[in-house]
């Protein structure tokens, strides 16, 4: 697939002083950064916890332990596959990467689909940015991490469709890309709000095929939304199949990495995230 | 540069297609002079000449607006400006000398001379330096858009303490929005110093030239990596810092919402575990500066490098455990106290480690006080004279006495003016016959330094009688029967003297620029390797061949070692040529295109206009996509024996 094949040392760059590529050493360097960043979040929602303000909310009222617990399995869960994707990327295998970045991708929507029903069910319950300080710490905090998951889903897309660069740079693909894009878009926005539909509907009337049926074809929005994804989903499918030389393999490896490293930071992150602001809440 | 490099190494690389093959819009720019050369430049040198400019611009605005606050302390009962006037003042004086003058001519120094004192060619990420000064450039004008606005210019001091911040305090005397462009304009500033730091640190770390191991880095490129280093580790508590109070201000959260639970001594934390390294940020690079200067002037290698070295990265590392000794007047409790005070005592031994190192240097060396050397001269006094205030300050009893009094206000501009700037004024003198090829004439030179020094002495030192004498920082009118009248208006006479000396140094600054004597070559016979250039200005490749260094002064040892020097760069040509040729970054527009969406998105975020907001994102956003696919190009030089140059961009093929 690669048509730029060679003996690359994926664990030592010789143009630099120590070996170290320097896209890792960067992403390394951010990382820290970064965790000063969740560290001065997480310090801030921990001292309002021991300040609690006298009519806050209880969080183990509001709290789904149980799905909060399967989104933080899905997550780690995306890490497996990122670390896969890398390891088919250092061996040029770009069928491979597509397939693990795909999954990736996937379940890294799944964590953000669970932390969008979570917050829309909190501010139902009446807990939001506003309504004492624990709503203030814990959007933040949370929010804040769904963002960096957020960038990180759409670092992997763009990625993903870079996997599909011909080497033949007179080939337009340009336009194709945008496609993959927006159908990519298209269907992320589509399903939340087909899924978001499909749950109110379960928690209403039970989930039966029925209830979701009905579901569907409930509004005009929802209708069109379902109706939306199948199109755009047909689409990633049809352009997902590429039968030319593409320029990406093994020198591409080390993006792969990076991104790999930021993902995988992302996701230690939600441990401490998981660990310091629900399960501790239940000691 | 490097991870290009072995693209080519292995496969033909992208940029070796006919450039009309790609989409208009990926086609690189090629200038090399007029506008556009400067939009997308890439060039490290082109970088900190823009960023040395921006931050010398700002360094006159934050001195015009000294100077107005000067004016009206200069007599009792002044009404020669309003109070809220007075506010906004002091406010940006503050701001805009950190954030804008400092900070961004250190950085000038970082990206111009760094590369060259390690051998590179660029920085590691090119395109990325470009982003980090127009981002830079975007948080300037967010911070001092409110000049041109009816809500006028940010007012809560330069540590915007809560709940001075709130909405409902901060807009009580006019519009708000000053509030939410500081916020903004200092988060973007904060993103711009970060993604620049990190592009120095990978820089450092990955791209020296063979044989300069870390031990032999001179001591300015040192400082600038714990600079880099400190940027990157405080800065994210103030952005965290400003993102809970944009919270607050825009969306109703409570962080720092008194009546509902917040805490402003929170505020003060966050602020200071930034703004506490943020001191260090700013003197570093001076102290590396000087470390460059004073073995220059003195005819000797910098006494005690390895001990320079490591104070520098004590100074770092203690910098992070000290921020409470801001707060010690808040009522920490006597142990919390009591740490922070000694903490802040041990500081001390590094720097004062320092000071000693430079006067070792000194010490039986052949001295020649030419300009550069007086402002270093004059940097070593002065810095040990806020040095001194700083470690009365560090004991908490006394801290309660001098806390948000004048003496303070004396401390941090003996450090900042007569350290960071005296440093920083030194260091354009030491390096303008490089930079520019000319040179600053010697009498106007130090003329300008003694008229500043003076000026500087007569305003600040004043100060500390005053403080002493009780007299309050951020007093917009002083009573005429409170002792005060002196000392200030001798502060105000010496802050038109230093308006004169600074004014005195840009006027010869510009004229040497225009018209100065000629200067080629290493004029000061120095050491490092930034003075190995073929020619001054240095060319955009800056080496026809890449040093290798022998020794820890690498130009001193070139020089007296000319034959086998010689021998082995006539054989490192031959294997440049080899392998190709210099390779070198390719221009882009994206840099200053994603910036322009910061921008957008920011002024449109700060005036609560979300939609807006969401459309500067989303060019942002475009750019960032837009960088990413134009990949990172480059092209190749080729130099002749007799040092002509030949290549370009879109020339590669000739030579495939």
């Amino acid at each position: 697939m690669s048509a730029h094949a060679g003996t690359i040392d994926h664990h030592h760059d010789h143009t630099t002083t120590t070996g170290i590529p320097n896209k890792k050493l960067f992403m390394w360097a951010f990382l820290a950064s970064d965790c000063m960043f969740f560290g001065a979040l997480i310090s801030t929602h921990v001292i309002y916890r021991l300040h609690p303000t006298p009519e806050g909310a209880d969080p183990t009222k509001l709290f789904s332990i149980e799905l909060t617990s399967f989104s933080t399995f899905i997550l780690l869960m995306s890490s497996l596959l990122m670390a896969l994707a890398v390891g088919a990327s250092q061996k040029g295998k770009v069928e491979a990467t597509r397939k693990m970045l795909l999954g990736t991708i996937f379940f890294g929507l799944i964590f953000l689909g669970c932390q969008v029903y979570e917050f829309t069910h909190f501010v139902h319950k009446g807990l939001t940015l506003k309504s004492d300080m624990f709503g203030s710490t814990f959007y933040t905090l949370t929010g804040t991490h769904g963002v960096h998951v957020a960038i990180g889903v759409l670092w992997l897309v763009l990625m993903y469709i870079r996997t599909f660069k011909p080497t033949d740079a007179g080939k337009a693909w340009v336009t194709r890309a945008v496609v993959q894009f927006m159908a990519f878009a298209v269907a992320v926005v589509s399903i939340m709000f087909v899924m978001l539909a499909v749950t109110h509907a379960g928690a209403e009337h039970g989930y039966t095929l029925s209830s979701v049926v009905h579901a569907l074809q409930h509004d005009a929005i929802t209708s069109g939304a379902a109706l939306a994804f199948a199109v755009s989903t047909v689409l990633l499918f049809t352009l997902g199949r590429s039968t030319w030389a593409v320029d990406f393999g093994e020198a591409n490896a080390i993006d792969v990495e990076g991104m790999g490293l930021y993902w995988h930071f992302v996701d230690i992150v939600w441990i401490v995230i998981f660990t310091v602001v629900y399960l501790l809440e239940y000691l | 540069m490097a991870t290009a490099t072995l693209k080519s190494a292995n496969y033909t690389a992208p940029h070796a297609t006919k450039p009309a093959s790609r989409p208009w819009f990926f086609t690189r720019p090629a200038a090399k002079t007029g506008l556009v050369s400067w939009l997308t430049t890439v060039d490290h040198k082109k970088i900190g000449l823009l960023y040395g400019v921006t931050a010398l611009f700002f360094f006159l605005v934050g001195g015009v607006e000294a100077l107005m606050i000067r004016v009206q302390l200069a007599v009792p009962n002044n009404t020669f400006i309003s109070h809220q006037v007075y506010n906004e003042l002091f406010t940006m004086h503050a701001t805009t000398m950190i954030f804008l003058a400092v900070m961004p001519l250190s950085a000038a120094f970082f990206n111009y001379m760094m590369p060259l004192q390690i051998g590179a060619r660029d920085v590691a990420f090119p395109r990325l330096n470009g982003f980090a000064f127009w981002v830079f450039l975007v948080g300037a004008i967010v911070l001092n858009v409110g000049w041109f606005t009816r809500a006028g210019a940010p007012d809560v001091g330069w540590f915007g303490y809560a709940p001075l911040t709130s909405v409902a305090y901060s807009s009580q005397f006019a519009g708000d929005s000053s509030t939410d462009l500081w916020v903004m304009g200092l988060q973007i500033l904060g993103v711009s110093s970060v993604i620049g730091s990190l592009n120095f640190i990978v820089t450092i770390i990955n791209m020296r030239a063979p044989g300069l191991t870390m031990m032999r880095l001179p001591v300015f490129t040192w400082m600038t990596l714990f600079t880099a280093f400190l940027i990157i580790l405080s800065f994210p508590a103030i952005t965290i810092a400003l993102v809970e109070l944009m919270m607050d201000r825009s969306f109703g959260t409570s962080f720092f919402e008194v009546a509902r639970g917040g805490m402003p001594i929170l505020w003060q934390h966050l602020f200071w575990i930034f703004g506490h390294p943020e001191v260090y940020i700013l003197i570093l690079p001076a102290m590396g500066i000087i470390s460059e200067i004073l073995p220059t002037f003195s005819r000797k290698p910098l006494f005690g490098y390895p001990i320079v070295v490591f104070s520098g990265a004590v100074i770092g590392f203690l910098g992070f455990g000290v921020w409470s000794h801001h707060m010690f007047t808040t009522g920490l409790g006597t142990m919390a106290t009591a740490a922070f005070s000694l903490a802040t005592m041990a500081i001390a031994v590094p720097t004062g480690v320092k000071i000693f190192n430079w006067v070792g240097t000194l010490w039986g060396g052949q001295i020649s006080t030419r300009t550069p050397m007086m402002f270093a001269l004059g940097f070593i006094w002065m810095f040990m004279m806020g040095g001194f205030s700083g470690v009365m300050h560090s004991a908490a009893p006394a801290d309660a006495q001098q806390q948000d009094s004048y003496f303070v206000v004396a401390h941090f501009h003996y450090v900042l003016i007569g350290g960071s700037i005296f440093a920083l004024l030194g260091g354009i003198h030491f390096w303008f016959p490089l930079v520019f090829g000319r040179i600053v004439s010697e009498f106007w030179g130090k003329l300008s330094f003694w008229i500043i020094f003076v000026g500087f002495n007569v305003t600040f030192f004043p100060m500390h009688f005053l403080g002493l004498n009780g007299m309050p920082r951020r007093t917009a009118v002083y009573d005429g029967n409170m002792g005060w009248n002196s000392g200030n208006l001798t502060a105000t006479i010496g802050a038109f003297i230093l308006a004169i000396g600074i004014g005195t140094y840009f006027t010869v600054i510009v004229y040497t620029y225009l018209k100065g004597k000629k200067a080629t070559g290493d004029i000061w016979d120095a050491r490092t390797l930034e003075w190995s250039v073929p020619t001054t200005p240095p060319p955009e490749h800056n080496f026809h061949i890449t040093p290798t260094v022998h020794a820890r002064d690498a130009y001193w040892y070139e020089k007296t070692h000319a034959k086998e020097i010689a021998a082995e760069k006539a054989k490192h040509a031959q294997d440049e040529e080899s392998h190709g040729g210099i390779h070198m970054p390719s221009q882009s527009w994206f840099p200053i295109l994603t910036a322009t969406g910061l921008l957008i998105g920011g002024l449109f975020f700060t005036h609560h206009h979300f939609l807006g907001a969401i459309a500067g994102g989303c060019a942002m956003l475009l750019g960032i996509i837009g960088w990413a696919f134009e990949g990172p190009g480059g092209y190749h030089l080729h130099i002749a024996k007799d040092g002509t140059v030949t290549g370009g961009e879109g020339q590669d093929e000739a030579h495939h």
